[in-house]
């Protein structure tokens, strides 16, 4: 059982999943559940305080009053229904565990990037190539999301960088719950950049939280221009646009300005760079950009 | 597609509050969904059906209330109401909107029974 997603067929690659689901669940759990159980306590005293009272009255003389329930009247043997204030996020146990990761985060010093995009927009060849161009200028780690297979671990690894796949099994999505295992398993070094690549899909993983510094949104110009506005919430939830295969651009009819226009309607914050990981045009912008994020997150765990 | 995965964390909710706050039946609950919340109704519904079974909340109708998108324009300096994340504002025209509602995706409360 995993927070809000139910996904119990999660796997965290090459380790028994039993044993590390427990164990972090555990971990984690009682942490949350100690958070929230003041909370229910307080909460529920006070409802079940009111509920003894209006169900079956005793007033001060000492007389017994029935009927002071919703119904307004006691019938033998049936219960009367009351009412209960929630008031609880539905995604609050996934943004617990969130916050436990961002914690962790912030107490190593590390900038962690959630990579977001349709499958197929070169997520893990921006990484690849990532990686290859800056191993001399940051430590960094990998948690790769899909539903099935080691092969984007595999990639990652073949370039000597260590990496932990998350198999989804049927999810649509990383969950701050199963990247919690994962940081279990990847033990990232202090001041580094950890890239977390979701689940190829611009739907789900917009609404789940998993402790990083930023979403950030690959779209290829072999999609459609229009995708921030058909994808809204995603593009809504990023804080970078990554504009990828601009090498292509002399063959589509992929408009550039129009699709930032659209992507500025949703989000007029969001940042926008351009590049292709291929041909390398543009990648120096985004590697400036991860630099200052790093050192930003070390400058914060020194103050 | 992430419906079910809500609808196992509506559930979560409940069941602990159904040990913190002392009921063992629930007749109803009433979620609130903002239209932004990137929520499909008619999959929640779906996926709630399938995960009550066998929980406190099994035959539990539920109730969604719907919260309208709203946006706060810069240059007008007011609410104004949006249909989509990506509207201009009805009065200036304006994209420099900050979404202020329609992101709801909480648990009201519940009827339930002792």
């Amino acid at each position: 059982m995993c927070t809000v997603c139910g996904c119990g067929t999660a796997s965290v690659e090459g380790k028994g999943h039993n044993h590390s689901h427990d164990h972090s669940h555990d971990h984690t759990h009682d942490h949350a559940h100690d958070h929230g159980h003041h909370h229910h306590h307080h909460h529920g005293h006070d409802h079940h305080h009111d509920h003894e009272h209006d169900h079956i009255h005793t007033d001060e003389k000492g007389d017994i009053h029935f009927g002071k329930g919703l119904g307004a009247t006691h019938v033998p043997g049936m219960d009367q229904k009351r009412i209960v204030e929630i008031e609880q996020n539905i995604l609050g146990e996934n943004d617990r565990y969130a916050t436990a990761n961002r914690s962790y985060f912030a107490e190593r010093g590390m900038f962690v990037l959630n990579l977001v995009s349709s499958p197929g927009s070169g997520k893990t060849t921006l990484l690849t190539r990532s990686i290859e161009d800056c191993k001399e200028r940051f430590s960094m780690s990998v948690i790769e999301g899909d539903q099935q297979t080691s092969n984007d671990a595999e990639r990652i690894r073949a370039t000597g960088v260590k990496a932990t796949q998350v198999n989804t099994g049927k999810g649509c999505h990383l969950d701050a719950h199963m990247v919690g295992h994962a940081l279990e398993h990847l033990e990232p070094e202090e001041g580094s950049v950890l890239f977390i690549e979701n689940v190829g899909n611009l739907v789900c993983p917009a609404a789940f939280d998993l402790g990083e510094a930023h979403k950030v949104a690959i779209l290829s110009v072999t999609e459609g221009e229009d995708k921030p506005i058909k994808y809204p919430d995603m593009f809504y939830a990023a804080d970078v646009m990554i504009l990828n295969k601009v090498d292509l651009l002399p063959y589509l009819n992929f408009d550039v300005e129009k699709c930032i226009d659209f992507a500025r309607q949703v989000n007029p914050d969001i940042r926008v760079m351009q590049l292709s990981a291929t041909s390398g045009e543009g990648l120096e912008e985004w590697f400036d950009w991860i630099g200052q994020g790093v050192a930003a997150a070390k400058e914060k765990k020194r103050a | 597609m992430h419906e079910l995965s809500l609808c196992e964390g509506i559930i979560k909710v409940i069941e602990d509050q159904a040990v913190a706050q002392n009921f063992t039946k629930v007749e109803t609950v009433w979620l609130e969904i903002g239209e932004f919340a990137g929520v499909e109704l008619d999959a929640l519904r779906f996926g709630f059906d399938a995960v009550i079974k066998g929980t406190v909340a099994e035959d539990a109708k539920l109730e969604i209330v719907r919260t309208e998108g709203a946006a706060w324009c810069m240059p007008c300096g007011k609410t104004v109401k949006v249909n989509t994340r990506f509207d201009a504002c009805p009065d200036c025209g304006s994209h420099q909107l900050q979404i202020t509602g329609g992101d709801e995706l909480r648990i009201k409360e519940l009827e339930v029974n002792d």
